[in-house]
């Protein structure tokens, strides 16, 4: 006798399970198929090439009313199923029961809505069907649309409405786009792609509200107050699996329905498949497990053997222009390994993660082809030992006799482009050499290969070598640290040249070998990038040395110092009493009198920076910066006020230089003195800009240190006033900002650019020297703050443990 | 095995620590990735620099104190630098952190 089968949801993968059923076993059942969609099975994966208008709908139908009808599944469409009566073993739908004896559910998922003020206004949707698009559809040049949510739904979305002319504007809160696929390098260039296309992106941006007029969709509202105009709102956040039924029904569910080996739920007369279930642990959000799982569900409906293996899962964007890959798994787990591969000049970016001699992980972004090649090593779990060298240049560098990386450059055809930005190609390069181009510079003038953004410098060194053989010395100049051959010098120019603005440009554009930096080129990059685009750039606190990033100095028992600022050393009897205060309250162990005019609280914990800093701030004090890598303090003496010797106001002057420069960031430490007169008792010709008052003015002089080396300063210029006094030091300081190298004192940046040049551009050309201050004011327009009462206010609480174990009481 | 929930993933900053108390020691909690955590003592071995100080970089921390270098998934310092760290496992799920609770209740055995 027949069986009877009810299937609830005509998706993607029930469709499997009856196409599998019907072709090898046509007579076991009589089938009855339930949709809440009015339509029968289509492929929902390509609704982004029907919204793009790329395909119609008509071609993305799977199953016609022909095939239903051929096959004997008796169609339900356009009827939710409400109820699962088990007992009875009765399905009821919403124009009638029907009995089964075997039962598919197969309710896919649910988009999540965030629960934003607003959410239920007109204009708000998901991403999930044909009704969702035909509205996106809807939209055109003349609409705004916001789309929540930077993974791929979203941005297959906002992609599909571009491509009619829709102002799109995505809205992601994380750091990069499609972070659960890619990293940060790949996030960058397919953000970049996407911009091109028109499309605007809002990273790390929250949304608070969504805003309405008349009871339809305003506005979306942002945590900062950005409020960004829409037509229409499209929420692609995720999806939870849609379980309510099975739920009701009293089946096993968690996060989606429990399902063995053999897709059965925990009743036996109840199979699951797709995106509704959850197999030991996991959920599914893309088709290819769920085609595994149909599979096996059609053969247990036929009492055949199989069971439902979860396998490593690759990712596509399906948008045109934006060709990216990511398979396998980036998470923890020990000894992993990374590989990476950057064109910058073609905008390709491939990274392999490798544990244990297997590949795990493959990210890819503008050359996907040998995507499908690495996807298959990382499920069959090839070892890849032997090729690891050459691996990430794809398998047509396989199999060669050595695995030598110059024989990658060796072994590339004479056509193959070798600089991008001038188009060299590598023939005309070793002809070049073979010519008598002996070095770097000589090729750079004969074709000018490397000689524009110069990233393939390292390309054109390994072809000297190649083609010269000893005779060529790799040259010795020093990169900035092991992810990268360029020097501090290249990385500054590309940064300017290139308008590099974020991290991740860097990496990418200028072809970083790690993923994300070291301790070495992380906080010399950071540097660059905010002392360049002051107003585009927002420094990054991870990429600092923990002494910047927590405004303290940190100890060697891991306890921290703290210097409020004393301005020009002058302080008063309630700053004074206010320090002592703190060092009491504190327990401060050391209180001591430092060599910069002010005063050191030395041991306190961590956890009390915030609530010291808060009690500081409240006599006023602030920040000393005695831990930066920019302005410390300005030490003064006297002067006219009391000395019988002082020239000028050496304390006034002292006090406006330290309130024109505090805050500001530079390439090492800066130290200022003002000394009232040649007897020097600030000590103003050992520090780094030192101004010495005389009768006539100021004598300015530069490149002081008394560390590890004892460099006395030079005399840049004198000048009659205060005013120019000031100009000039913010001059220098600026000029030192843009060109000095991370970690160079003044004294090393003068050695480099020589004196004459820095009175040429500070002291002669007086336009320049206006510039300079200019550019100094805007980056001052930013950093000009004080960084503890900023961290009292928004940071106190990552001073604390994330958690606590030692409150709980012990047993 | 027992997981405990010790936090939001959005309370670590991305390449960032914070730290974890226990009644035997602190334990410092690193963000790599977007959604990438490991967990290790605070503690160096070299001269007891809190790790969860330093700078975190790809899967490794340097210590703020005299910049060892620490591979978070084996614990073992680089290259010239001999030491190891204690890992202990730790997962992200639906935006929390959940840390093993061995690291939280073991006992030294001397
Ligand atoms: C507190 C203080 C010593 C004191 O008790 O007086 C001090 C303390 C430190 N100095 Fe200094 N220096 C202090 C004045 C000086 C001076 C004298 C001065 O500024 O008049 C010098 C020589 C002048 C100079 O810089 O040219 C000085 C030359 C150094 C150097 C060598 C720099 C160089 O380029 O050769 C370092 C190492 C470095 O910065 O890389 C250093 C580094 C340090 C550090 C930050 C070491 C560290 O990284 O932990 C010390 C931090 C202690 C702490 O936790 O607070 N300190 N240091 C002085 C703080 C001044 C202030 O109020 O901000
Ligand atoms: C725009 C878009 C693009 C995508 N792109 C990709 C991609 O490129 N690659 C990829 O692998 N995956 C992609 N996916 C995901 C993929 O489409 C899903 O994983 C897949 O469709 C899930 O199949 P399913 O059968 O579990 O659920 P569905 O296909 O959602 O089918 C479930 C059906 O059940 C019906 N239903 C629910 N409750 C009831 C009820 N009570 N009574 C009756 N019927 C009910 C629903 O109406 C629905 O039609 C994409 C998804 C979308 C929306
Ligand atoms: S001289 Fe050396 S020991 Fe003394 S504070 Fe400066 S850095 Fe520390
Ligand atoms: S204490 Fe960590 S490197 Fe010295």
């Amino acid at each position: 006798m027949k069986q009877r089968l009810v299937v609830i949801g005509a998706g993607m993968a029930s469709g499997r399970v009856l196409e599998t059923l019907t072709d090898n076993a046509p007579d076991a059942f009589d089938i009855t198929l339930f949709n809440a969609e009015p339509r029968g099975n289509y492929n929902r994966i390509m609704l982004s090439p029907v919204l793009s208008g790329e395909k119609t709908y008509d071609e993305i139908v799977t199953h016609d009313d022909a095939w239903y009808a051929e096959r004997g599944v008796a169609c339900r469409f356009g009827e939710k199923v409400a109820k699962i009566d088990r007992e009875m073993k009765v399905v009821e739908g919403e124009k009638g029961h029907v009995p089964y004896d075997k039962l598919v559910i197969a309710t896919g998922s649910n988009p999540f809505i965030i629960p934003l003020p607003g959410h239920d206004l007109d204009g708000v949707i998901a991403y999930r069907d044909l009704e969702d698009t035909q509205q996106m559809m809807g939209m055109g040049p003349d609409n705004k649309v916001v789309v929540i949510g930077g993974g791929l739904l979203g941005l297959e979305a906002a992609a599909g409405m571009a491509a009619h002319g829709v102002d799109v504007t995505v809205v992601h809160i994380m750091g990069h786009l499609m972070e659960r696929q890619l990293d940060e390098a790949a996030g960058y260039l397919l953000k970049k792609s996407l911009e091109e296309k028109g499309i605007k992106i809002c990273l790390q941006a929250n949304s608070k509200e969504i805003l309405g007029q008349d009871g339809k969709v305003r506005a979306l509202l942002l945590e900062d107050g950005t409020e960004l105009p829409c037509d229409l709102l499209v929420m692609a956040v995720g999806i939870r699996p849609n379980t309510t039924l099975a739920q009701e029904a009293g089946l096993a569910t968690g996060r989606g329905i429990h399902v063995d080996d053999q897709m059965l739920t925990s009743d036996p007369d109840v199979y699951a498949v797709g995106e509704c279930v959850e197999h030991d642990g996991a959920v599914f959000g893309l088709v290819a497990p769920l085609y595994d799982q149909a599979k096996v569900a059609a053969q247990a409906l036929m009492e055949q053997d199989a069971a439902f293996v979860q396998k490593t899962l690759s990712t596509k964007l399906k948008v045109t222009g934006c060709d990216l890959f990511s398979a396998g798994d980036f998470a923890d787990g020990p000894g992993r390994e990374d590989i990476v591969f950057r064109d910058p000049s073609r905008g390709v970016y491939k990274r392999l993660v490798i544990e244990e001699d297997r590949l795990v992980g493959a990210v890819m972004y503008g050359d996907t082809a040998d995507g499908s090649w690495f996807f298959g090593l990382i499920k069959d779990g090839t070892n890849i030992d032997e090729m690891r060298e050459t691996l990430i240049f794809g398998p047509a560098y396989q199999g060669g006799d050595t695995a030598d990386p110059l024989s990658a450059v060796a072994a590339l055809p004479p056509e193959a482009e070798i600089c991008g930005c001038n188009g060299v190609c590598k023939g005309e390069i070793v002809a070049a050499i073979t010519a008598g181009a002996g070095d770097l510079g000589a090729v750079r003038a004969s074709t000018k290969a490397s000689a524009s953004c110069g990233t393939c410098t390292g390309l054109v060194e390994q072809l000297l070598q190649v083609t010269l053989g000893d005779e060529f010395q790799m040259p010795a100049a020093q990169p900035v640290c092991g992810c990268t051959d360029l020097t501090h010098e290249d990385v500054r120019r590309l940064i300017k040249g290139q308008e590099l603005k974020s991290q991740a440009a860097v990496w990418q554009e200028l072809g970083w070998t790690t993923p994300n930096g070291c301790h070495i080129c992380r906080p010399a990059i950071n540097y660059y990038l905010l002392a360049d685009w002051p107003l585009e750039y927002q420094d990054d606190p991870q990429s600092r040395f923990v002494n910047e990033r927590k405004h303290a100095n940190i100890q060697k028992d891991g306890t921290f110092s703290v210097v409020p600022r004393i301005w020009g050393g002058i302080t008063t009897p309630d700053e004074l009493r206010a320090i002592a205060d703190a060092a009491d309250k504190y327990d401060v162990p050391t209180v001591k009198v430092t060599g910069g005019q002010r005063i050191d609280l030395l041991g306190v914990k961590g956890e009390d920076l915030p609530a010291i800093w808060s009690d500081l701030n409240d006599a006023g004090l602030v920040s000393g910066h005695a831990y930066s890598k920019g302005l410390r303090t300005v030490k003064t003496c006297v002067g006219t006020d009391h000395c019988r010797f002082g020239t000028q106001d050496s304390t006034g002057l002292g006090i406006k230089l330290e309130k024109t420069l505090w805050g500001s960031w530079t390439p090492h430490k800066l130290k200022l003195a003002v000394s009232g007169c040649p007897r020097n008792c600030a000590e103003a010709t050992c520090k780094d800009i030192g101004v010495v008052c005389v009768d006539s003015g100021y004598q300015i002089s530069i490149g002081g240190a008394a560390g590890m080396d004892v460099k006395e300063t030079e005399l840049l210029c004198q000048v009659p006033t205060e005013d120019e006094a000031i100009e000039v030091v913010m001059a220098v300081t600026q000029a030192y900002r843009e060109g000095g190298k991370y970690l160079d004192r003044l004294y090393k940046w003068l050695g480099k650019v020589g004196m004459d040049w820095v009175k040429a551009q500070v002291v002669e050309d007086l336009d320049n020297r206006a510039a300079l201050v200019a550019r100094f004011e805007l980056s001052q327009s930013i950093y000009r703050k004080d960084p503890w009462a900023e961290h009292v206010r928004d940071k106190a609480k990552t001073y604390a443990p994330i958690a606590d174990f030692t409150l709980e009481a012990a047993e | 095995m027992s997981w405990i929930d010790i936090g939001s993933l959005d309370d670590v900053p991305l390449r960032g620590a914070r730290l974890v108390k226990t009644h035997i020691g602190c334990i410092a909690v690193f963000r790599t990735a977007e959604a990438e955590v490991f967990a290790a003592t605070n503690s160096c071995p070299h001269k007891g620099g809190p790790l969860s100080e330093g700078i975190v970089h790809g899967q490794s921390v340097t210590c703020p104190l005299h910049n060892w270098v620490f591979d978070l998934n084996t614990g073992q310092a680089q290259v010239a630098d001999e030491g190891r760290i204690d890992t202990y496992p730790v997962r992200v799920e639906d935006g929390r952190i959940l840390l093993d609770d061995s690291a939280v209740t073991r006992r030294s055995a001397a």
